[in-house]
């Protein structure tokens, strides 16, 4: 089979296209678990018959972690194995010397997708990757539970803490006594720094490093927004949410445990599983603001393409990577694999809308998708998330007030910053 | 080492007969030893002295991994270096001044005594356990190796699954014995992580101790023991006073493998703790800086400063436990 569409793409090159003859062997990583995998293949044997192009995948671990320090280590050895790279969003500065420039392979499309997205691509006015979907966290909400005590999806903090206050202690008085008002991810990781910059953009406390790489973050209004949620740990979060990543949040969410949660699009269709206790019962809003009229803010998050600079075959490669951030590709990946679209249109597209109904829900939180600071601070941006991290993490655990935790990240990142990110 | 044991082996026979046998046969087998040698030093050299000098001479400049080829000269910047304020204060950097090192390095002596400590007695014991004669005695040395025969990264990750909150069948059979009222979240809290840790390592390397130390004991020669039993000495003092005193030097060469291995502790922490500085070990902190942090220069000081430790260790230990690694005893 594969054999058979690889001499049919071959052959078709050889009779449409004297550049086709120059075909590539072109290899890409990815990071894809289970059906992305086969999804991926699927896409890919379609590039292969319409180029002529082979494309061999080399799976990788999903661990973002582990992929980032494997990418970074062949990259810097020169490696010219790896054509195509799949990479997380907060990468681009940090391996944008090694990628090549797609700005203008991708001057017609660009204007298709998310603004927020390609800035995050971007660093220095080089695109370093085509986005290929995303990621944005909105607020889970038990629609059985709000309608049960008459209280409207909730616009502010406040009134979401007070809202999952008043119906853990009913619900708990009524007998569910493992019921908690909100979960998220607070365990010391990269996802406490989305959860923590979504708290303090809320707030208007800026994203920890501004655009143009001024470090903002020891401000009044951070140290506010992290009080509010040092008093949520104990009282509507479980003391245990200090060690939850995405999974755990969503294992006591889907066992219906939790009035709220903030978590990623992904929990959307295992919440609507079979063997979830939360079936049809959830529905999921923008994450709540700081006051009434204030702007909510969602974390970026996603997966784009990017092309080695190393690659023996730039062209090809450049081929395939505008290719697999494409609006037919990313329709399909919609509509199969429940992946957030980069492409705004999508999100009123019919067919998408048909079979994925979430997705269009999702365009509003897009639309307050705020980047993390990857951009300005470069090469160093893991040491930032990393401090910045720790300090909220102390923060919630009665490690020192949010002032002086936040006084003292400000005197670090500066340290770290020198002269200049 | 070689020529100076043969020495002393060939050393009876007289001075005269020394000379010439040193001069004929010895030197022949000296040379066919060297060239036997030969094939290995080289493998040495190139996987580990070679990435040795190379992590060394990187410790000196300001290497980073976009620009590893590029790389200055700075000296001993990454190790220690001040600057002095426009106030006239010293302000001190680099490893030697940074709190998350010492604290690195703190863990990983704490985990390497801790866990050291622990696999010796109880190693000692099932080797005392495993010398005596019992029926199926092949089958249960043979399966008290599996667990030293898994790899580490495999038996981390079983043992996260095991160690899990919600569904970890270490909570589940504790809760049901009652021996905790609540699930505990044994990995994810930096209280439990280093105990969970220490748990798995005890339970993977304990094997190799009681191997290595059961070789030592099947060297005691057995009429020590019927001697003792004659003379009606209590077995508890014969431990002491006759087993352990033959035992050291296999102990002692067991301890110190054991030693060197806990020092450099990566794969159990990296899968089983969280990313907090309460659990990050020297390897731990050094591949953060080589490849995360975009610090390869101060990541690969790190490595050498570990390299250095462990290599003061290995000298102070040989020198104060007087150890000789031929099975003899100083």
């Amino acid at each position: 089979m594969f054999h058979s569409a690889l001499r049919a793409g071959l052959f078709a090159g050889a009779v449409f296209s004297a550049s086709f003859a120059m075909a590539a062997e072109l290899a890409m990583v990815s990071g894809d678990t289970g059906n992305g995998l086969a999804f991926l293949q699927s896409q890919l044997k379609k590039f292969e018959a319409d180029t002529g192009n082979t494309v061999k995948v080399v799976p990788m671990p999903s661990s973002t972690t582990d992929q980032f320090g494997q990418y970074r280590l062949w990259l810097a050895a020169g490696n010219a194995d790896i054509d195509v790279y799949q990479t997380d969003v907060i990468w681009a500065p940090q391996l944008a010397d090694q990628f090549l420039d797609l700005t203008d392979a991708a001057k017609d499309v660009v204007k298709d997708h998310f603004p927020s997205i390609i800035e995050s691509q971007t660093t220095n006015g080089k695109l370093v990757a085509i986005p290929a979907f995303t990621d944005a966290p909105a607020l889970y909400y038990r629609k059985d539970l709000l309608e049960k005590y008459g209280k409207p999806v909730p616009k502010t903090w406040e009134e979401m803490a007070a809202t999952a206050k008043e119906i853990q202690d009913k619900e708990r008085a009524a007998g569910a006594k493992d019921l908690w008002g909100l979960v998220f991810q607070g365990n010391a990781y990269e996802g406490l720094t989305c959860n923590a910059l979504e708290w303090v953009k809320s707030f208007g406390g800026g994203q920890i490093v501004e655009a143009n790489g001024d470090i903002s973050i020891n401000n009044e209004k951070a140290a506010k927004a992290l009080e509010m949620v040092k008093g949520w740990v104990g009282t509507i979060s479980p003391p245990g949410v200090l060690a939850y990543q995405e999974e755990e949040a969503r294992g006591v969410w889907q066992t219906g445990n939790a009035v709220f949660m903030r978590n990623w699009p992904y929990a959307y269709a295992l919440g609507n599983g079979a063997d979830s206790a939360v079936k049809d019962k959830f529905g999921v809003a923008p994450l709540p603001a700081a006051t009434a009229g204030d702007k909510p803010a969602a974390t970026l998050g996603g997966w784009n393409v990017a092309v080695s600079k190393y690659s023996k075959h730039p062209e090809e490669a450049i081929k395939l990577a505008l290719y697999l951030g494409s609006k037919e590709v990313q329709k399909q990946r919609a509509i199969d694999q429940t992946n957030l679209p980069t492409i705004v249109s999508l999100y009123d597209d019919a067919d998408v809308a048909k079979a994925a109904p979430i997705i269009p829900q999702w365009k509003e939180v897009f639309m307050n998708a705020v980047p993390r600071p990857s951009a300005p601070t470069k090469v160093k941006y893991n040491e930032v998330s990393s401090l910045f991290w720790s300090a909220v993490h102390d923060t919630l655990s009665g490690n020192g007030t949010a002032a002086e935790n936040l006084e003292m990240l400000e005197a670090k990142l500066t340290d770290l910053k020198g002269a200049g990110w | 080492m070689a020529s100076t044991q043969s020495t002393i082996r060939v050393a009876p026979t007289g001075p005269g007969t020394h000379k010439r046998v040193k001069s004929e046969l010895m030197r022949q087998r000296l040379r066919a030893a060297g060239w036997f040698l030969v094939p290995m030093l080289i493998a040495l050299a190139i996987v580990a002295g070679w990435p040795l000098l190379r992590t060394i001479y990187f410790s000196f400049t300001n290497a980073s991994l976009t620009n590893l080829y590029g790389a200055e000269w700075v000296g001993f910047k990454n190790y220690l270096n001040w600057t002095v304020l426009k106030s006239g204060r010293v302000v001190w950097s680099g490893l030697l001044a940074d709190p998350a090192w010492w604290n690195a390095v703190w863990n990983t002596v704490r985990f390497a005594v801790i866990s050291v400590t622990l696999e010796t007695i109880l190693g000692t014991v099932v080797a005392l356990v495993l010398n005596a004669e019992f029926k199926g005695r092949g089958i249960v040395r043979a399966a008290i190796l599996i667990p030293w025969a898994i790899p580490t990264i495999v038996s981390a990750r079983m043992w996260s699954w095991m160690l899990n909150d919600q569904f970890g069948i270490i909570n589940d059979m504790m809760m049901t014995l009652g021996l905790i009222d609540h699930k505990i979240a044994w990995t994810a809290s930096s209280d439990t992580a280093m105990i969970a840790v220490l748990i798995v390592d005890v339970w993977k390397t304990t094997p190799f101790m009681a191997l290595l130390i059961l070789a030592g004991l099947q060297m005691i020669p057995r009429d020590i023991y019927e001697a003792a039993a004659i003379d009606g000495v209590h077995p508890v003092k014969t431990f002491w006073k006759v087993t352990l005193p033959l035992v050291r030097p296999a102990l002692m060469v067991a301890v110190i493998f054991r030693l060197l291995d806990a020092m450099r502790i990566f794969d159990l922490i990296y899968v089983l703790t969280p990313n907090s500085a309460q659990t990050k070990t020297i390897s731990v902190l050094a591949r953060e800086n080589l490849i995360d942090f975009d610090k390869f220069a101060y990541g690969s000081a790190e490595s050498t400063m570990l390299f250095l430790i462990i290599a003061l260790m290995t000298i102070l230990y040989i020198w104060l436990g007087k150890v000789r690694f031929d099975g003899g005893d100083r």
